[in-house]
């Protein structure tokens, strides 16, 4: 069996699975340290400088890092990593004293973003303190993006949007709001050494089904619907209203409708409820306010009477799926009818990019994307860089952020005169022993057993009367304290040095997950695995193998369930075993897709 | 603080018959040195009784003092227990077998507490043939009063203080062969491949059991020139058979009395399966084990594995024909009978 490369990080990060299932590599368990420490500042910057958005994203992140969190595999559930961060986002301080400096002589070199979503402000936040021009067109009259748009003001505040959002443009963002690019070759002409389009996926998708052209705007699409009302040009719905599709898009539109006065609201979606692609916590607070989620429904058609949108026609389904997991939707016989006034369409979005000319260098692919370098996010194109939903199609915040990092400093290199491919730093790292003493370590080692928190909120019934109150009242300090100490320090990793072993299998008999296991040396990974002392539970999950020791034996530690609570390293004589913090620094150069 | 072992466990690991998984047979965290032997020791006794779906409340541990009596603190927290006087041990597990015959005793000594000070009583239970599983942890020194020499050390070696090692060590395998032991082996807590099967075997064995176990002392006795350091151990260990252990419910496909392999059935119906890797191998002959042990000592070699078994030994209360019934489920009537009985007792006499 190979030995595990320790030189480099890769490894060690693995093992920190929330920060590595983070697009943008935010390390998870150094801000919850800090929570715990009460250093609320400190952690919401951590946050800050990895994700630019943490009062935004610990409200409405998609939490890629809680199913990866290993104390789900522990026990039942993760640590409620994302309502963390909005603990840090609420009880931190002033930060303006933290925030980089900005050069007052310039760099000379100018940038151009368009739209004014995540992904674009995280380049002018990344590009603005090198000394960069950065001027920021975006259509709306406001920054934010979809952030503003499409995520209604009960699951984020706008006072909160806007501190973050206003922590960049007070970088010296030039902002021109209300100005539609429409022509790129246009811009191209002006004076921009580089330019980067964060225009999102605009454009809801429709259900061309029979009726659909009779109906007027008695049908809208969901997100043009969400964003009218964030705009303040719709405040009120008829009593009746359906919502098509099950993502996030349509747990917004159902609350939102409820919000403006609906009384009969129904979801219906294709699929079966554990497929629908909305977050679970959307689904079960939709459900808590009273709006009724209609699985295995397939529309057929837009009743239409007398001209006007009267109801509509379901078949129902059932999902069937083959043996790789392949679904086919097959109609039952039931036919549903629903009377509605309204429909709201949530069955996807589009990019759109009628603006940029097909002529002028930018390649797009079959799905109409731009053609991309993974690695750098530069269009064929040389000068323009995508990055967000523009550049992958709909996906979430914290994506576009990470997008926002990686063409950062794509843009940098470009503009220095160096390959944003070739000349991309990998990211450095650093163990530190956590030692302090006999028994004493610099993190809590000792294990929390608690179940995790459930976060307040207000009551239901005052939740949908009004449409700005956040439903979420978040952690206060008590339950974030709590909720703090459960997570599993996964960045302080359990180190080992052959040299100084004398197998004398201590930590293999002390280890509470029994992932340590001194086995024979075989060529066959296989006949290796066999010898471990419990089956390995997730093959996916990474091995720490060493090389062989004075008996011949190797040490191979199945890193999916360990604690890390440190007893293998305390109960080691010899110090073979050593409890060490990984610390990347440039995290942003190891985002997925980047250097290497 | 970290010294506290989480009750977080594996979601795979394996239960037994009795629906415990084997952190159901862990005692109280160890307080012992980092890298103690006897850890391993501990780690083995819980691997074999979970195993074997022994019920804990079935189990009485038995102690002396030393290091290795404070160990069964470490295992089988729900068995019964007795810490005893130093070297005094043997004494309490047989008042304790008297009252009552149908618990598993399982006896931790130390080679203080076995070879020094309680050579005595060590000598006489095995006489007796107690029905237990006698272990000893044998570190070669005093590890709780700092690593003075003890009376298993080999002749000439050197302490860490450098005190020389001048008398004839004692072995406590030879010792029980001599006296009559009818299961003797020898092992190492850094073996547990051979160590496991080894316990559960006396652990499945009627009469006395006993084994001695190569548990070095990481703080004391580990040191270069040490004979029971895990480097020196690693090294010098040697086995003349390999035995493994199969238990009653399993069923057997294959049996080969040839020369190479050996089965003998235990008194609960399981099977000591025995790989003989040494052609003289026989593990029927008491001073033939003998011969053996001394000789390899002579090339520098420390020979451990299954030294002698006598599946069919008698044991105390067979040899002293005692009632069926446990001393302690005797009613007062039938411990004591007072003048109903005494005068036919008396008259005997006469």
């Amino acid at each position: 069996m190979k030995k595990t490369d320790t030189s480099s990080y890769q490894h060690f990060l693995k093992v920190v699975d929330c920060q590595q299932a983070c697009p943008a590599h935010t390390p998870v368990p150094e801000y919850i340290r800090l929570i715990a420490e009460k250093r609320y500042t400190d952690a919401y910057l951590i946050n800050w400088k990895s994700n630019v958005f943490p009062g935004v994203l610990g409200r409405v992140c998609d939490r890629p890092c809680e199913p990866a969190c290993r104390r789900g595999r522990v026990e039942d559930t993760p640590v409620a990593i994302c309502r963390l961060k909005r603990v840090a986002s609420d009880l931190k301080g002033d930060i303006s004293a933290f925030l980089p400096k900005i050069p007052r002589k310039k760099n000379g070199k100018r940038i151009a973003l368009i739209g004014a979503g995540p992904a674009s402000m995280t380049v002018a936040r990344d590009l603005l303190p090198l000394g960069y021009d950065v001027v920021l067109y975006e259509r709306d009259a406001k920054a934010g993006g979809m952030m503003r748009s499409q995520i209604p003001a009960f699951r984020l505040p706008e006072t909160v949007l806007d501190e973050e959002l206003n922590y960049i443009i007070n970088m010296g963002l030039e902002c021109h709001f209300g100005e539609e690019i429409n022509s790129l070759d246009n811009l191209l002409q002006a004076n921009f050494d580089a330019i980067f389009v964060g225009t999102g996926a605009p454009n809801g998708r429709w259900l061309t089904i029979p009726g659909h052209d009779k109906a007027g705007d008695q049908i809208q699409t969901g997100i043009s619907f969400l964003a009218n009302v964030s705009f303040e040009h719709v405040s009120e719905v008829p009593k009746k209203v359906v919502v098509l599709g099950g993502g996030n898009t349509a747990m917004d539109c159902c609350r939102t409708a409820k919000r403006l006065g609906a009384t009969d609201i129904k979801v219906l979606v294709r699929s079966s409820y554990e497929a629908m692609k909305a977050s679970p916590w959307e689904k079960e607070d939709a459900a808590a306010e009273g709006i009724a989620l209609m699985p295995n429904y397939s529309p057929l058609e837009y009743v239409i009477t007398d001209g006007k949108l009267t109801g509509m026609k379901f078949e129902e389904v059932a999902s069937v799926y083959d043996k790789v997991g392949n679904r086919t939707l097959q109609p039952t016989g039931e036919i549903l009818h629903v009377d509605c006034d309204m429909v709201l369409v949530a069955v996807g979005q589009d990019t759109a990019f009628p603006w940029i000319e097909r002529d002028i260098g930018i390649d797009f692919n079959q799905w109409q994307l731009p053609k991309l370098n993974k690695k750098s996010l530069q269009s064929t194109h040389a000068k323009v860089f995508f990055g967000g939903d523009a550049a992958f199609g709909p996906k979430n915040i914290i994506s576009a952020v990470a997008n926002g990092h990686q063409a950062a400093i794509s843009m940098d290199l470009f503009c220095q005169n160096a390959d944003p491919v070739q000349d991309r730093s990998d990211s450095s790292f650093s163990l530190t022993s956590q030692k302090m003493g006999i028994h004493e370590w610099s993190y809590q080692s000792t294990i929390d057993h608690q179940a995790r928190n459930l976060v307040p909120h207000i009551a239901w019934e005052e939740a949908v009367k009004q449409l700005a109150a956040e439903v979420e009242l978040g952690f206060d300090e008590k339950l974030a304290l709590e909720e703090a100490s459960r997570c599993l320090n996964c960045d302080v990793h359990t180190v080992f040095t052959e040299s100084t072993c004398i197998e004398c299998s201590a930590c293999e008999d002390v280890c509470p997950m029994d992932c340590i296991n001194f086995v024979e040396e075989e060529v066959d990974d296989n006949q290796v695995v066999k010898q471990f002392r419990v089956a390995e539970l997730n093959a996916e999950q990474p091995l720490l193998v060493s090389a062989p020791l004075k008996t011949g034996h190797i040490m191979v530690k199945d890193e999916d369930v360990c604690l890390h609570c440190g007893l293998c390293a305390e109960r080691c004589p010899t110090g073979a075993w050593d409890m060490k913090k990984l610390e990347i620094t440039n995290t942003h150069a190891t985002i997925k897709g980047g250097a290497k | 603080m970290s010294y506290v072992k989480s009750a977080f466990k594996h979601p795979r690991l394996p239960v037994n018959d009795l629906g415990l998984t084997y952190r159901d047979y862990e005692g109280a965290l160890s307080t012992l040195c980092a890298g103690c032997g006897h850890d391993a020791l501990t780690s083995a006794i819980i691997q074999a009784c979970h195993e074997l779906s022994i019920e804990p409340h079935k189990v009485a541990k038995l102690s002396g003092i030393g290091c290795s009596s404070k160990a069964p603190n470490y295992f089988l927290n729900k068995a019964h227990g007795f810490n005893s006087v130093h070297g005094r041990m043997p004494s309490v597990a047989t008042g304790a077998n008297m009252a009552n015959q149908d618990l598993l005793y399982l006896a931790m000594s130390g080679d203080g507490d076995s070879a020094s000070i309680g050579f005595g009583q060590f000598a006489h239970v095995v006489r007796r043939q107690l029905n237990m599983v006698y272990m000893v942890a044998n570190n070669g020194v005093y590890g709780l009063t700092k690593g003075q020499l003890a009376a298993t050390a080999d002749k000439g070696v050197k302490n860490k203080a450098g005190d020389l090692s001048l008398f004839t060590d004692i072995d406590l395998c030879v010792m029980a062969l001599q006296l009559g032991a009818s299961f003797v082996a020898r092992s190492f807590s850094g073996d547990k491949k051979q160590l496991v099967p080894l316990i559960k075997a006396a652990m499945s064995h009627k009469g006395f059991a006993f084994i001695d176990i190569i548990s070095p002392c990481v703080t004391f006795n580990n040191h270069n020139g040490s004979t029971r350091s895990y480097d020196y151990v690693h090294d010098h260990i040697t086995t003349a058979a390999v035995t493994d252990f199969v238990p009653v419910k399993t069923e057997i496909t294959s049996r080969s009395d040839s020369g190479e392999s050996e089965d003998v059935c235990l008194h609960d119906g399981s099977i000591m399966r025995i790989q003989k890797l040494s052609e003289n191998y026989d593990s029927s002959n008491a001073s033939k084990a003998i011969i053996d042990i001394e000789q390899h000592k002579a090339k520098g070699e420390i020979l451990t594995g299954l030294f002698y078994l006598e599946a069919t030994a008698s044991e105390f209360h067979e040899i002293n024909n005692t009632c069926d019934t446990p001393l302690n489920k005797l009613d007062q009537d039938a411990l004591c009978p007072g003048k109903r009985v005494l005068p036919g007792i008396n008259k005997s006499f006469r």
